[in-house]
């Protein structure tokens, strides 16, 4: 099962100076979307098969965007995120299934490494429906730093049938973070936590 | 005067809208630029320096919209712009968008950089008749807004503002801006017809006047 693309949308937000003061380097977070058809819309199905075979799918897709959007090389890449929005004819299983099972590989082979879980959001909401997608470092999960959401929002989609799958990829944290906690000179890089 | 706090890129791929998928997808993309409101909470009579002032950014934001779009200058078929004013400026201040935003896409689609032609008239005569490029007004719309507003940048035909399966907008809207004082000035331009164009009209294969209109 290959997903049903309708439209995909690559969004790049560079952030250059924050409250007058410069940042520098400036901050970038890419945002790479998928609007699919839900192969489940409408029904109850006990296997979800397809939808963690798109998922999969869509983890190297998406990740792939994001890197090339921001031009860097994928062991540039600093945190990550993904979403998902299930249209009206689907149910929050819907989302899980993408999401869970296959998602995160292939996208961890995106941006190199990626010991850290990925954090995501879903619900289930109609055209124009924003979801925050969670962040944080791909290696380390405690990078205070780089707890961040980036807002993922398609003006015409989900419609009913379908699903909306966002995936972000940083090249850098929060800009003028300063509030301490563990920073990534300090990652170890192996529980996925520090 | 001119501070650029944060750039924001869309590109968009349309497959299909639930109709027969054409060989090619539809590309949207549209740049918004964050800029400092040098005149928010103040009545500016003379704002004219800040219009002289966007050219270069203009032209750079074109410039890297194409890149992000990452296709072929040729390929690029419609284009439109906006500006949201945050809470503390006027919607004069997003008027200081129509020259410079305008010139910089028909510059980099049109005259490549010859700006003093372009300005005197004097522009390349093709040998298919079709005198220079980007011929047709650049569409836009403008208004005063909240962070995160939408705006929708309307779109048509670079040459001629008449092809009608090439009517459209973008939505756009850059999270978190604009600030009070802050205004977000955008491009937009897409590689053409709406998904599925079929109300007739015409077609860009048949401009022939090369007014701008038809």
């Amino acid at each position: 099962m290959t997903a049903h693309i309708r439209k995909i949308i690559v969004q790049v937000d560079e952030t250059r100076q924050e409250m007058g003061r410069a940042v520098t380097p400036p901050t970038r977070r890419a945002l790479a979307i998928a609007v699919i058809a839900n192969p489940y819309a409408g029904r109850y199905s006990e296997n979800l098969d397809e939808l963690i075979a798109i998922g999969e799918e869509l983890g190297a897709l998406l990740g792939q965007k994001c890197v090339k959007a921001l031009g860097i090389e994928p062991g540039q890449a600093h945190s990550y995120g993904k979403a998902a929005i299930v249209g009206e004819a689907g149910e929050l299983e819907h989302a899980a299934a993408i999401l869970h099972p296959k998602l995160g590989a292939p996208l961890r082979a995106a941006v190199e490494k990626g010991a850290a879980l990925v954090p995501s959001a879903k619900k289930r909401g109609g055209m124009g429906t924003a979801i925050d997608v969670p962040l944080g470092h791909k290696d380390a999960a405690f990078v205070r730093s780089h707890f961040d959401a980036m807002e993922a929002r398609v003006s015409d989609a989900p419609r009913a049938q379908e699903i909306v799958v966002a995936v972000v990829v940083t090249d850098s944290g929060r800009p003028l973070q300063r509030i301490g906690g563990l920073q990534v000179h300090e990652i170890q890089g192996k529980d996925g936590l520090r | 005067m001119i501070e650029i706090k944060r750039v924001f890129t869309q590109v968009e791929e349309i497959f299909h809208e639930f109709g027969p998928a054409p060989a090619q997808p539809l590309i949207r993309g549209a740049i918004g630029a964050v800029l400092t409101n040098p005149y928010a909470g103040r009545y500016e009579p003379n704002i004219l320096p800040m219009m002289d002032a966007l050219q270069d950014v203009g032209i750079d934001m074109a410039r890297q919209l194409l890149v992000s779009m990452d296709v072929l200058l040729e390929r690029i078929a419609t284009y439109g712009k906006g500006a949201i004013v945050g809470e503390l400026g006027e919607l004069e201040h997003g008027a200081l968008w129509h020259v410079p935003g305008g010139y910089a896409m028909r510059e980099l689609l049109g005259w490549k950089g010859d700006r003093t032609a372009y300005k005197a008239g004097k522009v390349d005569e093709k040998p298919t008749g079709q005198p220079g490029n980007a011929l047709a007004i650049v569409p836009s719309t403008k208004k005063v807004g909240p962070p995160g507003a939408t705006l929708d940048v309307p779109l048509t035909n670079i040459n001629a503002c008449y092809v009608r399966g090439q009517f459209d907008a973008f939505e756009v809207r850059v999270p978190g801006a604009p600030l009070p004082d802050e205004i977000v000035f955008i491009l937009a331009m897409t590689t053409g017809y709406r998904i599925h164009a079929r109300v007739g009209g015409l077609l860009a294969k048949d401009i022939s006047q090369w007014n701008g209109l038809r």
